[in-house]
């Protein structure tokens, strides 16, 4: 019998997003729908943070929601927090605060806060959902608000439609086979090598990239933001993949983004437009978390998700810092210097605190992160393993060179005045407390995380000595029926 | 009092201070409200006394009590008991870190006091500081660390601000290309620390200086692992020192690192920062004693470092280059001593050198002006003799040795035809194949950010 959270923390606040996003809908005014949307997400972060204290406070591995509407509706616990997910809830509420917080006027009509907080209801029920179906049908779910927006835009949806219709039947089609009673390990095998090859593309691995950078190309910064920092292909691949996948398939995942760290590790230095280059950077940071996660060891796997959260809340910032910039200049093209540090100093820090934050600077929040990844990769694999060095020291003269294209080289002359606003200068130092005050107190944050990593790997055990098991217990049957058969 | 807990207190301050100054400097510009210029040079004054009376203070009381070890535990910082992972916070006191300490706040106090003239009304001089601090705390953490990790983490905070330091005049292209170029060696240097430190970490069980180099204070240390380990561990350990201390065939960042202020110039450049690499090595030096391999390699490189900028120096047009390569010379010697087992000669070298090329790179702005006034005084030129190679070396051979001395030994444009073009070209033709695959999939001819224009929306626009 699972333990209870005190209220249905889960659901109140996906119930918060859902409602709000209809209020939204019909709130034609940009000004009072921008107020709105912002009350929402505070009110959102807040329960989830409640939650997460709650589930604190119960000691447990994981907790279910008491009085759920939709288990009732449903008749089976939806949502369900654990180790893993509790403290991706408030992070993911932060981000949708933090981007909402950082929405200028001037982008107001072009960024719809009622998908976006459809978008954020999605989110929070992926997270604390551990059903496989139920996560099946929100990663779909998830699929379609940046589609509306592609349409809306009237821009080409192709790439984006093309590798997320791959996604979405490769999700299904590992479901369904992952489904059958009485599968044997043939059928186990193409399941898990279906569903983990959907969550590689969700999440962007080479060759199956493309679609990212499309996205950040065709779409606004911030929903294409929110699509891709919470990493719930990482999350999928932790639910449904870790739990059945072997060792040797686990670790060929991880060579695998491995190799997309180091490649877009190298694209992000030679890109020249501002979005694609954050994509790439990203998409290295993101493929280092796998890395780590598919160490299935406790030091690589704390690494991993340790990484995760540390990239989750700096390259988000680093994203919102680009997002500002480019609502006060347009397009920011990386062929040019800009010199912007005169016009928005806090901006030009926060750039820098946050992108050395997602490379692991000592300090900040991703410094131990970063170090407990090292190490539990070079664990397994002790030459493999400097490939991670190598990414990581190639993003950091990515971010550092970009740094300096857009802040500074020249004399920018500027008709009005580009700094910071308030609600951004809230936004700013949220993000610097939070990247430098987990960078110098991170004992508990490891402690959690390597809690939860302990307790994954004692599940995916625990699966593997029944499967191991129950595929004894067949042979024994198969050979008593063979010696019937013999025996006249 | 228990000498263990004044030990602890001063340890504290030494390190504390720098810290807090960079919280200071770093809190306020975030909020905003910077420090006003007499504040911010009080604050570094204080704080750079602190710290120094505390070294010194700690010296004393060594010596007083004959103590060679002090170790300052500050606890872990992160521990993972079940998979045997730990952080650990510590100081130590010995005859390498103490001089290396008191160096660094004497000649940092140095700096602190003539920047703060120096950059006076200068629009980036609360910038300047905050790199300042950044940088002290780096030297600070460096010099005392007790464990590999610790003086990691204080290496790349020197590395950060060095880079920043020389891009400091910002409304100008070439600084901030000399930064990025400073940054990439740093990284990949970097690169090679982590990795041999973590390769270290494995071998031992510990990141403990004491538990890697064996039971002796420095200089008596042994390390335990095997000749085969330690040249592997040693020879990423000397590239990352090469990378720091601009050896062959980093050298080409050091004129480059001239961009910056004269103060960050003289005293990161040309005193501390370009020691750290042979501080690096002295401190690792019972890992170079294991493998004589290793140490050939070390005394190679140093001979050739020193070599190239004895030659270099000489043909430098500007003083500022001509000083730095003159640094490498000097630096390049000392890593000749540590790979000749000469440490205390080596240390004591590098505190002679750090105090002179910080007084004559200070200097030298006001040099000239005295030069002239000379000139102008005797009415003509100085006259210089032709030295000893222009007198026997033929005319033929000096002009190929004066292009090689000019063209710095054509180091920066090997590695930019050896690396960087390769690189960048392999990722840009990646970068055009993605272009075109994306291109046919959506059916259209470009990406939508190639020709890039202001948003309609931007607010310069409106």
């Amino acid at each position: 019998m699972l333990p209870e959270l005190h209220l249905p923390w889960m659901e109140i606040s996906v119930l918060i997003t859902l409602l709000g996003s209809i209020w939204l809908k019909f709130t034609p005014d940009r000004d009072r729908a921008y107020q709105r949307c912002l009350r929402i997400c505070t009110l959102t972060l807040l329960v989830t943070i409640c939650g997460w204290i709650d589930f604190i406070s119960l000691k447990s591995f994981e907790a279910s929601e008491p009085f759920s509407l939709f288990s009732q509706l449903f008749n089976k616990k939806l949502f369900v927090v654990d180790d893993l997910s509790a403290p991706l809830l408030p992070l993911a509420a932060l981000l949708y605060l933090l981007t909402v917080l950082s929405t200028l006027k001037t982008k107001g009509h072009s960024f719809s806060f009622s998908n976006t907080l459809i978008s954020e209801a999605i989110l929070l029920s992926t997270l604390s959902s551990k059903e496989t179906w139920i996560i099946i049908l929100l990663l779909s779910a998830a699929t379609i608000p940046p589609l509306l927006e592609f349409r809306s835009n009237k821009r080409s949806s192709r790439v984006y439609v093309l590798h997320m219709g791959l996604f979405i039947i490769l999700l299904v089609a590992g479901g369904l086979l992952s489904s059958f009673k009485d599968h044997n390990d043939t059928i186990s095998l193409i399941a898990g090598a279906l569903l983990t090859t959907a969550a590689l593309l969700r999440n962007g691995i080479i060759p199956l990239h493309c679609w990212m950078t499309d996205l950040f190309e065709k779409i606004t910064f911030g929903t294409a933001l929110l699509f891709v920092t919470p990493m719930t292909g990482a999350y999928a691949i932790l639910r449904l993949v870790f739990p059945i996948a072997p060792d040797w398939a686990l670790q060929g995942i991880a060579i695998v983004s491995l190799i997309t760290a180091v490649y877009a590790a190298g694209m992000a230095l030679v890109q020249q437009e501002a979005r694609r280059f954050f994509c790439y950077l990203f998409l290295s940071h993101s493929s280092l978390v796998l890395v780590g996660l598919e160490m299935a060891t406790p030091l690589g796997l704390t690494g991993g998700l340790c990484v995760w959260i540390s990239v989750g809340i700096s390259l988000a910032g680093f994203a919102l810092t680009l997002r500002s910039v480019e609502a006060r200049t347009g397009r920011i093209s990386l062929k040019t210097y800009h010199g912007l540090y005169e016009h928005t100093p806090t901006l030009a820090g926060l750039f820098l605190v946050t992108g050395l934050a997602s490379i692991g600077f000592p300090g900040t929040l991703g410094f131990i992160g970063t170090e407990l990844l090292i190490e539990g990769v070079i664990e397994v694999y002790p030459l493999v393993g400097t490939a991670v060095v190598i990414a990581t020291a190639l993003n950091s003269i990515a971010i550092l060179q970009v740094y300096f294209r857009v802040f500074t080289g020249t004399h920018h002359a500027a008709s009005i005045s580009l700094r910071a606003r308030i609600p951004e200068h809230v936004a700013i130092l949220i993000l610097v407390a939070l990247v430098i005050g987990g960078g110098l107190f991170p004992q508990p944050g490891v402690i959690s995380r390597n809690h939860a990593a302990n307790q994954l790997i004692q599940l995916r055990d625990e699966a593997f000595q029944k499967r191991k098991s129950s595929a004894d217990s067949r042979i024994s049957v198969n050979k008593n029926q063979m010696n019937q058969s013999i025996i006249p | 009092m228990n000498s263990e807990i004044v030990f602890h207190f001063l340890g504290v301050c030494i390190v504390a201070g720098p810290a807090l100054l960079l919280a200071l400097l770093g809190t306020t510009s975030l909020i905003n409200k910077p420090l006003g210029e007499r504040l911010i040079a009080k604050a570094t004054q204080t704080v750079v006394m602190m710290g120094l009376f505390a070294a010194i203070a700690v010296l004393v009381l060594m010596l007083a009590s004959g103590k060679r070890y002090v170790p300052v535990e500050m606890g872990n910082w992160v521990v993972l008991p079940a998979q045997h992972f730990h952080f650990h916070l510590k100081f130590i006191f010995d005859r390498l870190s103490i001089p290396f300490c008191i160096l660094s706040f004497i000649l940092c106090g140095t700096i602190g006091a003539f920047a703060s003239r120096y950059l006076h009304r200068e629009s980036g001089f609360n910038r300047f500081f905050i790199c300042y601090s950044l940088f002290l705390l780096g030297m600070i953490v460096s010099s005392l660390a007790g464990t590999i990790e610790t003086l990691f983490f204080g290496w790349e905070l020197v590395g950060l601000a060095s880079a920043l330091l020389v891009a400091f005049f910002h409304e100008r292209i070439n600084p901030v290309r000399n930064g990025l170029r400073i940054w990439s060696i740093y990284r990949i240097a970097d690169a090679a620390f982590l990795v041999a430190a973590i390769m270290l970490h494995h071998l031992t069980g510990a990141g403990d200086f004491a538990e890697l180099m064996g039971t002796g204070s420095w200089p008596d240390g042994q390390a335990t692992i095997s000749e085969q380990h330690a040249l592997f561990i040693g020879l990423l350990l000397l590239f990352a020192a090469a990378g720091k201390s601009a050896l062959v065939p980093f050298s080409g960042w050091l004129p480059r690192a001239m961009e910056g202020p004269t103060p960050s110039s003289a005293v990161f450049y040309g005193s501390l920062s370009v020691h750290l690499g042979a501080y690096l090595l002295l401190r690792v030096s019972p890992i170079l004693e294991l493998s004589p391999l290793l140490s050939l390699a070390v005394i190679l490189l140093g001979l050739v470092s020193a070599i190239f900028g004895t030659l270099v120096a000489r043909v430098q047009t500007d003083i500022k280059s001509a000083l730095a390569f003159a640094s490498l010379t000097q630096v390049g010697i000392i890593v000749v001593e540590i790979g000749c087992g000469l440490r205390y000669i080596a240390l004591i070298h590098i505190i002679g050198h750090a105090c002179l090329r910080t007084f004559q790179l200070l200097r030298a702005p006001s040099l000239f002006h005295d030069y002239h006034s000379l000139e102008n005084a005797i009415g003509a030129h100085l006259t210089q003799k032709p030295s000893l190679w222009v007198r026997i070396m033929p005319e033929r051979y000096r002009v190929s040795l004066y292009r090689f001395e000019l063209e710095r030994g054509y180091l920066d444009m090997l590695c930019n035809r050896l690396i960087v073009t390769p690189f960048v070209g392999l990722f840009r033709y990646c970068d055009s194949l993605e272009s075109r695959w994306t291109n046919l999939i959506s059916g259209e001819e470009r990406r939508e950010s190639e020709p890039i224009t202001p948003a309609s929306d931007s607010l310069e626009e409106i």
